[in-house]
């Protein structure tokens, strides 16, 4: 009984025990390359794709879309090929999301052009009449903040330089507000016309979208 | 092992009988009344993302849509309500169980106001969007950081009153106490390491299927350690001063202490069935979550045998069914929880909203009816008159019953369904039914889940009310001499 009467053993105790689970589980896989390998297919996001990135974690679209296909018949024949741990690799936080009121979205990328993704974020009921998912418009009156950019991909080690970075924001700022991008039309019905020659929050999270799922494609291509 | 729980259960007597000049209670109020109020507005949000799920239009602004508003009314009833409730019990329960007055007052009524001010601070935050996406750990470093602070302010109370204590042994309750403050520190702190890259930015610590695997560790245990370990003490506290019946087995409890603790940390990747975490991690979480029905069982057990000769109780002591259907309600998530994280099963019902109804048997039915139960009989000695009414504490009851359980059993169902419809597919191989074909054939049950969400939150307000007109009260005669 001795124990009982001693509050500091019995709190060293406690850890201990609850430790042994925590080790063996969570802290030794962390050192175990095999928990998360890392593939040369899979590359970082760019400043653009992260900037996107973090909107959807603002917005918290998480909390009703997942990023993980299943290897499961029915799941494959829905979303695509079931995900594999390499892709994930440059993702911190992850996104893999515990609850799918809206549909998983790890092999979303490349399946819809860019501008059924401006007319779906802009009004995801003038698509699907009966969708519960929030309109997301306003995302494109958003100016999209690129000062923190290079910052983020310091931090997150993708390796970049400055203006490597600077050139990302660039090249993106030109594809989509070029006379022949090919969502043009639609990118310019949903942005307000003092931002169309400019990035929006709109551009980045679609630009995140497209990311998704498509690196990992080559790699399972040479598998 | 009589003599144990003959021992305990002479000293709660003898500990009754003590004069309570000494205690401080003002602490206990004021976390049992945040408590209350957190309570209120986390289940205003509920309401309103649960009208949200079918009928998009709530969605005014960026700061009601449902993506930002959903932790917040996650954070605000684990946080808010539940760590109040469990501040509130566990400053009575401390004082009480080792007969000395809580050694910091002052430490501790800072606690309390600098425990609102983060709640606030972090309700804000998240519909301000500023969201790490860790479930159940979404709030920003610097209020990571307050989180922290707090729980030392606690974790300095609860140590220093055990190490100053008049009683000598400590009661299962303490255990469990003690148990939870230093684990959840243990979680907090290694699930919430970030970098930051602003004061409202930063980036976690850990990558991919590790980050992922650190999550869960501490999403399953967070609830482990607040949904459960406290509200076990409570119940072992509570059910014993309500009933005026000993706990019908010490060394049951002995078993069921030790064995829960350890086997929780080892369940969290039950949470990540199929995902790309190894195989192997998920397959130990399956077989230490089939073993945690064990210990969880212990408990119900306990409970349920504490009662033996004295069923009548349930009908002549308005608390006493507080705690059985709550122990109860336990008994069937601590069940229904190792089923799902089968993984045969798992790939049937995780993402649907069987989990979301399986998660509100806990919080609605465990957690709420055993603190509401612990108010009840707690709120009226602290403040030295009678409770307002046992008949509206009576109301309160089925309310919150009925709007639990139609709650919950609605979003079973409509995780069946759901699952199904994922699932089904033509006699060619093809998908029968396309996303949104699944998702729209749920909307009559949000409806419904909204209604039963209604009701429960009526019994909720009778509950709030029943409190205020207690404390309103005149001193009664009794308790004043």
């Amino acid at each position: 009984m001795g124990i009982y009467s001693k509050p500091v053993v019995l709190a060293v105790t406690s850890a201990l025990v609850i430790l042994i689970g925590t080790v063996v589980t969570v802290f030794v896989p962390m050192f175990m390359p095999s928990t998360q390998p890392v593939s040369a297919y899979v590359k970082p996001y760019t400043a653009i794709e992260q900037e996107g990135r973090d909107i959807y974690m603002r917005e918290g679209c998480n909390n009703c879309h997942t990023q993980t296909v299943r290897p499961l018949r029915t799941e494959v024949l829905r979303y695509g090929e079931y995900s594999k741990a390499e892709e994930f690799a440059w993702d911190r936080p992850f996104l893999w999301g515990s609850r799918r009121t809206g549909p998983d979205l790890n092999r979303i990328g490349g399946k819809y052009p860019d501008s059924w993704h401006y007319r779906h974020m802009h009004s995801p009921q003038s698509m699907f009449e009966k969708s519960n998912m929030p309109p997301y418009g306003w995302l494109a009156e958003n100016r999209l903040d690129t000062s923190n950019s290079f910052r983020k991909t310091q931090i997150l080690g993708y390796g970049y330089s400055e203006a490597e970075v600077q050139q990302q924001i660039a090249d993106y700022k030109a594809k989509v507000s070029a006379p022949d991008y090919d969502s043009k039309a639609t990118r310019d019905q949903v942005t307000p016309e003092a931002l169309r020659g400019d990035l929006t929050e709109m551009d980045a999270i679609i630009a995140y979208m497209q990311k998704l799922g498509r690196d990992v494609k080559a790699m399972e291509a040479m598998q | 092992m009589a003599p144990f729980h003959t021992i305990f259960f002479i000293n709660q007597i003898q500990e009754e009988g003590m004069n309570d000049t000494g205690y401080d209670y003002s602490v206990v109020k004021g976390f049992a009344f945040s408590a209350l109020f957190w309570l209120v507005i986390g289940l205003v949000i509920g309401l309103w993302i649960a009208f949200e799920m079918f009928n998009p239009a709530l969605n005014l602004t960026p700061w009601l849509s449902f993506g930002r508003l959903r932790v917040v009314h996650t954070n605000g009833l684990g946080l808010g309500f539940g760590l109040a409730g469990i501040f509130a019990t566990a400053y009575y329960m401390l004082q009480r169980l080792t007969r000395t007055p809580l050694p910091f007052p002052g430490l501790a009524k800072a606690h309390l106001w600098l425990f609102n001010a983060a709640i606030a601070a972090a309700a804000v935050s998240l519909m301000a969007g500023l969201n790490t996406t860790k479930e159940y750990a979404e709030l920003e470093w610097p209020l990571d950081v307050g989180v922290v602070i707090l729980w030392v302010m606690f974790a300095v109370n609860v140590f220093a009153i055990l190490i100053k204590r008049q009683e000598k042994q400590m009661y299962i309750s303490l255990w469990y106490l003690v148990a939870m403050t230093v684990t959840v520190a243990v979680l907090y702190i290694v699930n919430n390491l970030e970098i930051p890259l602003t004061l409202f930015k930063s980036y976690s610590l850990y990558a991919g299927a590790n980050d992922a695997n650190v999550e869960w560790w501490y999403g399953h245990n967070i609830v482990g350690f607040i949904f459960t370990v406290p509200v076990l003490a409570m119940f072992y506290y509570f059910l014993p001063k309500a009933t005026g019946l000993p706990i019908y087995s010490h060394r049951l409890s002995i078993v069921s202490f030790w064995s829960l603790i350890f086997a929780y940390l080892w369940t969290g990747a039950h949470h990540l069935m199929l995902t790309p975490l190894p195989e192997w991690i998920q397959t130990v979480a399956i077989a230490f979550s089939i073993f945690l029905i064990a210990p969880s069982w212990g408990s119900v057990v306990n409970g349920y045998y504490t009662l033996q000769g004295n069923w009548d109780q349930m009908r002549t002591n308005y608390l006493t069914k507080f705690f059985i259907l709550g122990i109860t309600f336990y008994g069937l998530q601590t069940l229904q929880g190792p089923l799902q994280g089968l993984r045969t099963l798992n790939a049937f019902f995780h993402y649907t909203d069987w989990v979301v109804g399986h998660v509100h048997m806990g919080t609605m039915g465990w957690v709420t009816m055993i603190i509401s139960a612990s108010f009840y009989y707690m709120i009226p000695k602290v403040t030295g008159r009678e409770l307002y009414s046992v008949k509206l504490a009576n109301t309160h009851f089925w309310l919150i019953l009925v709007g639990q359980l139609a709650w919950t059993v609605t979003m079973w169902i409509g995780g069946i369904q759901q699952g199904a419809m994922w699932k089904a597919t033509n006699p060619d191989g093809s998908l029968m039914y396309s996303f949104l074909d699944g998702l729209t054939s749920l909307y009559p049950y949000y409806r419904i889940r909204f209604v039963s969400g209604v009701v429960y939150f009526i019994g909720i307000l009778v509950f709030g009310w029943n409190l205020i007109q207690t404390v309103r009260q005149a001193p009664s005669a009794a308790t004043e001499a």
